[in-house]
């Protein structure tokens, strides 16, 4: 398998560190609330889909790397560096 | 009083030679790692060039030349091997001495590419990474960094204290090419 790093291109997975859905992406603010909060450490979706998540360019170029994938039909829609999709919603 | 000896990263582990191809310690005076402040690429570079004769590499590329090159070295950052990086570039970017963290090998010889082929999932194809192109990737499951730096010659670099153990992942791939070769 392979990911596609927005500044390394097409690399194996073994350079990569899978970290889960994207939801760092959208981080409540202190103040939001126990339930936010709650919401934010414990509760994933396990959508039948299209799905967002987090790999870590561990032995590249160390972004953090945004992968849009279909759980479906397992095909990777898109990459993103992390940097220029934060606050754009998982 | 005690005289003390500076050890390079190799000494006693390299050079060796196998089936035509060599691995050689090559020893920098410096090395310094460039990561440009925010919004501030272009006066580092701008600065690179006029302290050092070369710009700011972009991703996967190197710039300068044998003894004065700078390599991308991951996110936002450049590594300048050779000359002691001058005190004006300290205006636009962090600047981290690193001159005593890696170990430099110079891997030459036909047949060099197999041999990192073997380390490395990094497509090392002809057309796909040619002179002057760099990476950071996996070598023999250490996170390193691997320039093409002729035909058949290439830079990698590994953490200083897995220099044996790169030259025992070098010294098994080599034989194992050199086997294939009939050598
Ligand atoms: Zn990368």
């Amino acid at each position: 398998m392979r990911i596609t790093c927005p500044l390394c291109g097409a690399r194996d997975r073994r350079e990569f560190y899978y970290s889960g859905a994207a939801v760092a992406l959208d981080r409540p603010a202190p103040e939001a609330g126990a339930e936010v909060w709650d919401d934010y450490l414990h509760n994933r979706d396990n959508p039948a889909g299209v799905t967002r998540d987090m790999w870590y360019h561990e032995l590249g170029c160390g972004s953090w790397v945004v992968v849009t994938r279909n759980t479906v039909s397992h095909e990777v829609i898109g990459t993103a560096l992390a940097r220029d999709e934060k606050g754009r919603g998982a | 009083m005690t005289e003390l000896t500076a050890k390079t990263p190799g000494a006693g582990i390299f050079p060796f030679e196998i089936g035509g191809i060599t691995a050689r310690e090559e020893t920098p005076e410096a090395m310094t790692a460039i990561a440009p402040y925010k919004g501030r690429e272009a006066e580092a570079s701008a600065a690179l060039e006029a302290a050092h004769g070369m710009a700011l590499p972009a991703p996967g590329r190197s710039t300068g030349k044998a003894g004065a090159r700078a390599l991308w070295f991951g996110r936002d950052t450049a590594l300048l091997i050779g000359p002691r990086v001058d005190a004006s570039l300290g205006r636009h970017a962090a600047l981290t001495d690193q001159s005593d963290a890696w170990i430099v090998v110079r891997l030459e010889g036909a047949g060099a590419r197999d041999v990192l082929a073997r380390l490395t999932p990094l497509d090392l194809r002809e057309g796909v990474f040619k002179r002057g192109h760099t990476a950071r990737s996996e070598l023999a499951h250490m996170a390193g960094s691997i320039t093409r730096v002729g035909p058949e010659a290439w830079q990698i670099m590994v953490f200083r204290s897995f220099a044996r153990t790169l030259a025992h992942d070098l010294d098994s791939a080599m034989r194992g090419v050199a086997a294939r070769a009939g050598a």
